[in-house]
Order: C-alpha cells, then structure tokens, then sequence
C-alpha cells in the first residue's frame, strides 16, 4: 500500500508538471486559438537557459532563475511575432503544423549548444527527506507542488482582476468586441506567448531540480493534451486538475500494469487511452466550454 | 481540336480526363519510359533512394487523401503505415505469398485506421488531432510490448518478396516493384478523386453540413476516407518492410506521421500532383543535407558533424518557412511556372 502512496504522491508531483506546461498551452489556446505543439520544447528552452547560467555562468540560483524568465519572455515573443502572426486565418492544420516545426527547431537548437547528454542541476535545496503522510518525500517535490499552487493562485487572480488579464478574458471570449472596446489584440496575443513561455520555463526550472534535464524532455510537451482534454482545452481550473489528475493517474495505472499484468512501460501510454476515452464520453472535458452545434 | 486556340471541353468525359492534351499525354508517356530505364545506369544506393521515393510517394499521396481531401487531420498516420508492415511482414512470414500479402497488410492497416477513425463522427480539428495522435502512441505502444506477434524493441526479421517465382532481392527489382505500385497508387486515388465518392470528401472538408445536406452520408464518407487513406499507407508499409527486410518500432514513430504531413502541406494540399513534390522534397531534404556537409567539409570541417545533427531542426525550419511563405505548396509554384511558359515569349 506505501508503494501506491508513493506512486500516488510522485503522481501529484509530475502532475504539477503537466498542470503548469498545460496552463501555457490552456493561455494560448484560449486567447489565440492555437493549439502548441512546442510547449514541451518550450519548457526544455527554459531548462536549459537556467541550466547554463547556473552551471556554465556560475551565477547563483535565483539570479539565474529571474533572468530565465526574461529569457522566456523574449522567446514568447519572438515567436509570436515571427512565426505565428503571420499564419492569422490560415487553416488549423497549418497553425499545427507551424508550432510541430517551431518544436522540432527548437529542439536542434538546445541540441546544438548542449548536445544531448544528461544536464544536472546543483543541488539547490536540502536532500534529507520530509514526511508527508508519513511517506518520505524529497523537498525539492515538495518545493515544486507549492510552487505551481502558488502560480496558479497568481494567475487566477491576474485573470479575475488585472487589467490585462480581463483584457485577455475578453479577447478569448470575442476578438471583435474586444477590439472594438480598444483592446489591442495584437498585444494580447504577445502577452499569452509570454506567459505561457515564462510558465512552462518554470515548469522546466523545477523538473530539472528534480531528475536532471536532457534532449527528451520535450517529449512532457504531448503530456499536456490528456490533461487538457480532461480539463477542457479553454479552462484554466481544468488545466490544474487535469494536469494532477494525469499525473496520478498515470503513475498509479503504470503501477498496477506491472504489479497485476506484467506490463512495462505502460505509464506512458495510460495517459492516451484516457484520452481516448474522455474524447469519446465528454469531449469538452470537465470545464471546458461546449460548442453546441445543432443538426 | 487541332488548329484551335486553347482547350476548349465539349463533354464531361472529356473535361473530367486526367491528362487532357496530347502534349500532356506524351510528356508523362516519355518521361515513365524514361524513368524505368533509371536502374540501368544508377548504383545501389541512388536507387535505394528512388525506392524511399515511391513508398513515400504512396505514403502521402494516401494522407493527402484523408487530410488534404477529405480534411480530417491525422497524426496518426505513422503508426498506420507501421501496422501494413508488420501486418505483411507477419503474413509473408506465414508463407503468404507476397502478391497476397501486401494487400492484406493494407486491410489490416485499413481496419485499424477505421477503428481510430471513428471519433471523427464527434470530433472536428483540434480534437480529432489529438484524438489521432494518441492512436499513433498507443499503435506504437502495441508495436514495443506485443513481443509475440512484433518482436518487441529487436522488430523481426522480412523475407525478401517473391512474384510468381521471380526473386525480387536486388535494388532494380524493388525499384519496379515499388514504382509500379507507386504508379497503380496515384493513378488509383487520382481517379478516386474525380467519382462521387471522391467529390464526397472534397465537400465534407469544404462545409460538412451542405456536404450532408446535398445528401452525403458524413459518417460513412469520414470512415471510408481513414479506411482507402490507411490501406493505401499500409501498402506503403508492407513495401517498405519488405524492401529493408526488417520491422522495428522505431521506424514508425510519430516523426514518420509529421513527415508525412509535412509532404502535403509542402507539396501544397489536397492536390495528389502536390504529394508527389512533397514527398520526393521531404526524401531528398536529408540526402541533400548529406551532399551539402560532405562539399562543406573541405571548408568547414565541424560543419558536416553538425550539420547532421541539425537535421531535424533544418527540417522544422523548412516547414515553417514553406508555411509562412508558400503556403499553397510547390504544386501552386509549379502551375505558376507552367503558366509562365504557356504563352512565352508573350508573357503579357
């Protein structure tokens, strides 16, 4: 039973993971309507940009950590502005199709400076362990739990009562209206790149202070879609619970596989026969908004 | 028709042609004359590229049907093609003919493309993408932990084709061989195009609901899309698997389901004239990559290391410059130039 809390618990914490990598992905989609397939490269980006100034530069943890975050935001950017304002009213395929190469660039980007060896952060916090339900449990999972809670309390409220983030409520909910309003729209679209750079970097951060980063950790980003179909791909709360209830679900169902079945590797692929499955019972998800066509 | 200016239709027969001028039906005539005398005077690996040619060839061209005809979006085309090889790789190995083999992959690949295609009925876009990417993980899933049946992580081992008693164990027989069912192939989906069933799939991706108004079964036309396009991709997979004579899960990953979308949308959508550009492009891509960093490595000797593990990037980088710049593909550029040439010199 201690094995299955265990799993459960490493559960909530690579679900946080995919809670914070699928609320960049839930920030795009729902301001822009475009589906990222680069959020996972996106946060091996972040990884990696930290990684150098921490280790390479020897610039010490926080100084680093904050200019990441800068670093995210140019990277937000730049690809707003060079790749995806160009492809405004194209189909959705070629929109995915744009983001599958953006992922694949950056990917031989990071390759090129970093090659593809395992990367290892110093240790930043304590390595004794604490208990939490009277299982022993890293710091650094610990760290990182409260650390995507409190991001998404922040957000929350930056959403509910920040001027931008109402802005952005309103571009998601009518570009015309908000336009019309004197929202700028291009702006917006700028500002949600950003924010989904900058939140997934973090979410790179706090994976590479757990098991080291290396070349496949964009693979996280396909994580993101079963926790954003079980969520609802335009619901932020969604994005939260999906992403955790992913996480767990994978790790206890990968748990199982091979304590019942003999199965390995089956976490990997628990997560996409879920995903199968909402799409055929609820395809909006949890809290996602319906699109109500009639016939 | 001689002595006039221009084509002029005159029936439906005639404006529906594949090919509907003489100058036309020469051209293609003496360039396939040409062509197959190609393993005469190419060595074994030109030819082995030609051969990656025509299987991708069929690969997009059956994609382009589902996608860029039909527009219903598929990631999972990758795995669809993985399941015609290990489908016919098992027949073969079962003593099947590989006459009878080879289609009998694409059913089985046909059947599973169906399967996963039947969320389609519920889902649009964005949602039947991921819908079909997590077929093509699961697919893939199957191909590393079915050890029985696939092999697992060693894939398993293709005995080399065998037509009417005719060995076909060299690079110039499977370069007919595969160019031959490359052929059948796009004459075949061609010709799908230009019948109901064709002109079906163009107008439920153009308005799915006056394509079912104007009495077009949705659902029935959706799945027969999945099952010709994963049938004809299974094709390409059993050839495939039968030309390198061996299976592995690796080869079939969702980098061979971008790829392959990649080849329609650089050959330009929805046209099979495209899928041809693209996928011949797309193959090339790397072969040029490699010419480009052998000639650079007398300049540059790190360039050709790096170059080769850049190959993925450039391949990204050409894709989404191909989507900014060109989005109607190379086969909009190639009537642009036809056009250019019709009238030349009075280009005005």
């Amino acid at each position: 039973m201690e094995f299955y809390l265990q799993l459960f618990i490493s559960g909530l914490v690579i679900g946080s993971i995919y809670s914070l990598v699928a609320l960049g992905f839930v920030i795009i989609y729902k301001a822009t309507k475009v589906v990222n397939f680069a959020q996972g490269e996106m946060l091996m980006a972040g990884a990696y940009v930290c990684f150098a100034l921490t280790v390479q530069a020897g610039l010490p943890f926080i100084a680093s950590f904050l200019l990441t975050l800068a670093f995210s935001v140019l990277l937000g950017l730049c690809i707003e502005r060079l790749i995806l304002r160009p492809m405004i009213g194209e189909p959705i395929i070629s929109v995915i199709m744009v983001t599958i190469g953006l992922s694949s660039v950056l990917k031989a980007v990071v390759q090129f400076f970093w090659g593809t060896d395992i990367r290892v952060y110093p240790e930043v916090l304590p390595t004794e362990p604490v208990m939490v339900a009277g299982v022993p449990v890293a710091p650094v999972y610990v760290a990182a739990f409260l650390l995507s809670l409190l991001l998404f309390a922040a957000f929350t409220l930056f959403f509910k009562y920040s001027r931008y983030g109402i802005a952005m409520r309103a571009t998601a909910f009518d570009q015309q209206a908000a336009q019309s309003m004197g929202i700028g729209i291009k702006n917006i679209f700028a500002l949600s790149w950003c924010i989904a750079a900058v939140v997934s970097s973090i979410g790179g951060v706090i994976l590479g202070n757990i098991n080291g980063i290396n070349i496949q950790l964009g693979q996280l980003g396909l994580k993101v879609f079963p926790a954003v179909i079980l969520g609802g791909l335009d619901s932020l709360l969604g994005a939260a619970i999906g992403g955790l209830a992913i996480g767990v679900l994978e790790n206890v169902c990968g748990g199982l596989a091979k304590d019942l079945l003999g199965l390995g590797g089956f976490r990997e692929v628990s997560a996409f026969i879920f995903l199968v499955l909402i799409l055929m019972v609820k395809p909006y998800g949890l809290f996602g908004t319906r699109h109500i066509e009639r016939v | 028709m001689q002595g006039t200016c221009g084509l002029f239709h005159t029936s439906y027969a005639s404006e529906s042609q594949l090919l509907p001028t003489s100058f036309q039906r020469w051209r293609f005539g003496l360039f396939f004359a040409a062509y197959a005398f190609c393993p005469l005077f190419l060595d074994a690996y030109d030819l082995s590229v030609l051969i990656m040619i025509h299987v991708a060839v069929i690969g997009a061209v059956a994609l382009n049907l589902l996608t860029g005809c039909c527009g219903q979006i598929s990631l999972g085309h990758g795995a669809f093609v993985g399941v015609g090889a290990y489908a016919s790789a098992i027949l073969s190995g079962l003593g099947l003919p590989f006459l009878l083999a080879l289609p009998a992959g694409g059913l089985v690949a046909a059947c599973v493309g169906m399967f996963f295609g039947i969320p389609s009925l519920r889902l649009k876009g964005i949602y039947l993408a991921i819908a079909t990417l997590a077929a093509q993980i699961i697919i893939e899933y199957l191909f590393l932990h079915w050890d029985g049946l696939t092999g697992g992580s060693n894939g398993m081992i293709v005995a080399s084709p065998d037509l009417f008693g005719l060995a076909i164990d060299d690079e110039p027989g499977h370069f007919w061989l595969s160019f031959a069912v490359a052929a059948l192939v796009v004459l075949a989906v061609s010709n799908i195009m230009r019948t109901r069933p064709g002109r079906a799939f163009v107008a439920v991706r153009d308005y799915y609901l006056s394509a079912e108004i104007v009495g077009v079964n949705l659902f029935a036309t959706k799945l027969a899309a999945f099952g010709v396009s994963s049938f004809l991709a299974g094709v390409a997979g059993g050839l495939w698997a039968h030309y390198v004579m061996y299976v592995t899960p690796e080869m079939f990953g969702v980098g061979l389901s971008i790829s392959y979308l990649a080849m329609i949308i650089i050959g330009g959508m929805g046209s099979v004239q495209g899928s041809v550009f693209g996928a011949i492009f797309i193959t090339l891509l790397p072969e040029f990559l490699t010419f480009a960093s052998g000639a650079a490595s007398d300049v540059l000797p790190g360039l050709s290391d790096s170059l080769m593990a850049m190959k993925e990037g450039i391949f990204g980088l050409v894709l989404v410059l191909f989507l900014i710049f060109e989005p109607e593909g190379l086969s909009y550029r190639w009537r642009l130039f036809k056009a250019y040439w019709k009238l030349y010199p009075f280009a005005h």
